[in-house]
């Protein structure tokens, strides 16, 4: 055991705010994480002091502003170990979708006064800004997953968070395949975590854990296209929660009417 | 001439990113901005040319904390556009997941949030070192609104189970048994979390606030009623744009909220809930309401706990009624067909009234959305608080007024993910 307790940051760049919280949704661990850690800063839970160096830091979010842009190397800076939590901070969120349309057109949508505001073209993961010591996947993060996280920073281990398909967590689950009665579902392409939610609950999943370790996306988007789905759909089902994640992305291009060269 | 400006740079235990900016003058508040730097992800943007079926999984991520609200709004919305009505077993399901979250949100902003800002402390962590058993019951208290969301929805943030409609899966009876007896506890954690924050020490502080609410004549709100006010606003939701606009400040990335015409800015939440929907809460969460000294109405903002640990309780109540009288529908959803037109509905977020608007085509594409969270509605009224409030704190040392101008706006538990975003206004009168 370390004499100090490890000083514990969590921060927040473009986000709902949803994975911080599954810290505090850890209602049975929440006070031993306490006694474990010094929760130095974490905004949404306690008032504290932003100063100084943090042996563990979790960053939600992505980097949609020029100030988050550089405000990533700072906490980079001052952060021995650092983990990023959810789908924002590991492939850009929902907010991505501005990549893939003009944001001057999303400004104009809905701002009265644009000139108020400053926003990148672009939502980006945290890795693509500072080095990230690992990624964990989820929208939002399973909370186990977090604790496990947490744990293995504390014991000096790597986490247990397999990169496989929600498929084997269907087939461990002993789910019925929801394809074979022509639901489509991401699951063959998409990261284990969820514990196999949606096909669980009668529906495909839709792939909120972002892409497994070697995806083929391609082969899945024959088989749905094969169940009736059009290409604005194949185009849609990729483009969500984790739409700037190179797999998804890629396929979600590979159906964007915008980008034939016909 | 002595002018003084207090900053609280970054406001804890809010959701979301926010700063405050009051500005004194010889001694009297001149001016109070809530400034909302929390970055625009632009989701009445995006949600343009989306599926009408994918709305829920989509506005849910504009709030980690009060997903739900958003699916509602959502789904009612859209259902209200399709022509659909969701009756029975289905709508009481939604009664009970709405239950969850309000457990959940309120028990959080209550114990972890607000709490430790009557008892001196930085949060509830640091609280629990003197208030262990106070904050081991709150975060029990919470866990069984997360167990409602679990069950129903899948899992506590973004539950996967909502649709336009209904439920992908409908719940067995035999699954909401175990919640039942969680539920008979937590109704008693309610009732002792409410003669707990009756012991903290108010300030006595007073509005006359426009009090903005859904009505329905039987129950206490959730997903249905009528737009009403304490002014005599009585309105259907597809009437709101032309009783309410929203201007886009300089000072803030989330919208104000302000009655048409100048009407001036009003209240939601539960304040507004509990002063104008009393006569519908359970007779014991009426009961605890008086045995702890709130009267028929509140216009104490800093008794919003107290009103909070009411609503929880009546939230505890509500679920248990739904579960006691669940019949399992034959179907888990009511089948919809995309058709063009425009959609409204408001439902009561814990933080307040949330209202949605969506134009979809003959496709099913969505063309057109607004969204008004609780917090853009709020924002007005918080600010007029603080204009009216502070300068009769202005004695206190500077440390303890910024804790009270942070005290002052948590009475309104602002969730400023939410309210980031930006409208599209019909005219910009600004």
């Amino acid at each position: 055991m370390p004499h100090r307790k490890p000083r514990l940051g969590v921060w927040k760049f473009a986000s709902c705010d949803g994975c911080q919280l599954s810290l505090l949704d850890c209602e049975d661990e929440l006070l031993a994480i306490a006694g474990a850690l010094d929760i130095a800063y974490f905004p949404e839970a306690t008032r504290g002091d932003v100063k100084g160096v943090y042996d563990l830091s979790l960053v939600e979010g992505s980097i949609t502003t020029p100030h988050d842009a550089e405000r990533i190397h700072d906490v980079r800076g001052r952060s021995k170990t650092l983990i990023t939590i959810g789908a924002c901070a590991t492939s850009g969120g929902i907010q991505a979708l501005r990549n893939f349309a003009d944001v001057r057109d999303y400004m104009s949508i809905v701002y009265a006064h644009p000139q108020y505001i400053e926003t990148l073209a672009t939502s980006t993961a945290i890795a693509d800004h500072v080095k990230v010591d690992f990624e964990l996947r989820g929208c939002p993060i399973n909370k186990g997953q977090l604790i496990d996280v947490v744990s293995a920073f504390l014991a000096g281990r790597r986490p247990n968070t397999p990169a496989q398909s929600v498929c084997i967590e269907c087939k461990l689950k002993g789910n019925v395949c929801v394809m074979v009665t022509g639901t489509p579902c991401l699951g063959p392409v998409t990261h284990a975590g969820c514990g196999a939610l949606c096909p669980s609950y009668n529906r495909g999943c839709y792939g909120c854990f972002g892409p497994k370790e070697t995806p083929n996306a391609p082969s899945l988007s024959a088989w749905l296209s094969g169940m009736g789905m059009n290409e604005k759909a194949l185009e849609r089902i990729y483009r969500t929660f984790n739409a700037n994640a190179e797999p998804f992305r890629k396929e979600s291009e590979r159906h964007d009417a915008q980008n034939d060269q016909g | 001439m002595t002018r003084k400006t207090i900053k609280v740079d970054l406001l804890a235990r809010v959701e979301g990113e926010g700063a405050l900016k009051v500005v004194l003058h010889d001694g009297k508040v001149q001016s109070a901005e809530l400034n909302i730097f929390e970055p625009p992800r632009f989701f009445e943007a995006f949600l343009r040319d989306r599926h009408f079926t994918e709305t829920p999984d989509i506005v849910a991520r504009i709030c980690g904390i009060c997903p739900v609200a958003y699916q509602m709004s959502g789904v009612h919305a859209l259902e209200n556009l399709l022509g659909v009505t969701v009756g029975g077993p289905l709508r009481d399901l939604r009664r009970l997941l709405y239950c969850g979250e309000w457990i959940e949100s309120h028990t959080l902003h209550v114990y972890m949030l607000h709490a430790p800002d009557f008892l001196g402390y930085d949060g509830g962590v640091q609280m629990a070192r003197d208030h262990a058993e106070a904050v081991t019951r709150g975060l029990q208290l919470k866990k069984v609104g997360n167990e409602i969301l679990q069950l129903l929805g899948g899992r506590e943030i973004h539950p996967i189970n909502v649709r336009v409609g209904g439920f992908h899966r409908a719940p067995r009876k035999r699954e909401l048994a175990p919640l039942a007896e969680r539920l008979k506890w937590a109704r008693e954690a309610a009732i002792e979390t409410a003669r707990w924050v009756a012991t903290f020490d108010f300030p006595e502080r007073e509005r006359d606030y426009t009090f903005v609410t859904l009505k329905h004549p039987s129950e206490y709100p959730f997903n249905e009623g009528r737009i009403v006010s304490n002014r005599g606003l009585d309105i259907e939701a597809a009437d709101y744009d032309a009783h309410f606009e929203e201007t886009h400040v300089a000072h803030s990335t989330a919208l104000h909220s302000h009655f048409r015409d100048g009407g001036g800015s009003y209240l939601t939440g539960p304040l507004a809930r509990f002063s104008l929907a009393f006569d519908q809460l359970s007779p014991l969460a009426q009961e605890i309401a008086r045995e702890i000294g709130l009267g028929r109405e509140c216009r104490n903002p800093y008794r919003s706990i107290m009103v909070r640990a009411v609503e929880i309780l009546y939230a505890c109540d509500e679920a248990l009624r739904v579960i006691e009288d669940y019949e399992e529908p034959d179907r888990s959803f009511v089948a919809v067909e995309a058709r063009a037109g425009v959609g409204y509905a408001a439902t009561e977020a814990p933080r307040g009234l949330l209202y949605h608007r969506y134009h979809i085509d003959d496709a099913g594409t969505i063309t057109d959305a607004q969204i008004v969270p609780p917090t853009s509605q709020n924002q007005a009224c918080l600010e007029e608080d603080l204009v009216d409030f502070v300068g009769s704190f202005l004695d206190l040392p500077d440390e303890a007024l910024r804790h009270r101008c942070e005290q002052t706006v948590r009475n309104y538990d602002p969730c400023i993910s939410c309210a980031t975003h930006f409208l599209r206004l019909e005219m910009d009168r600004a």
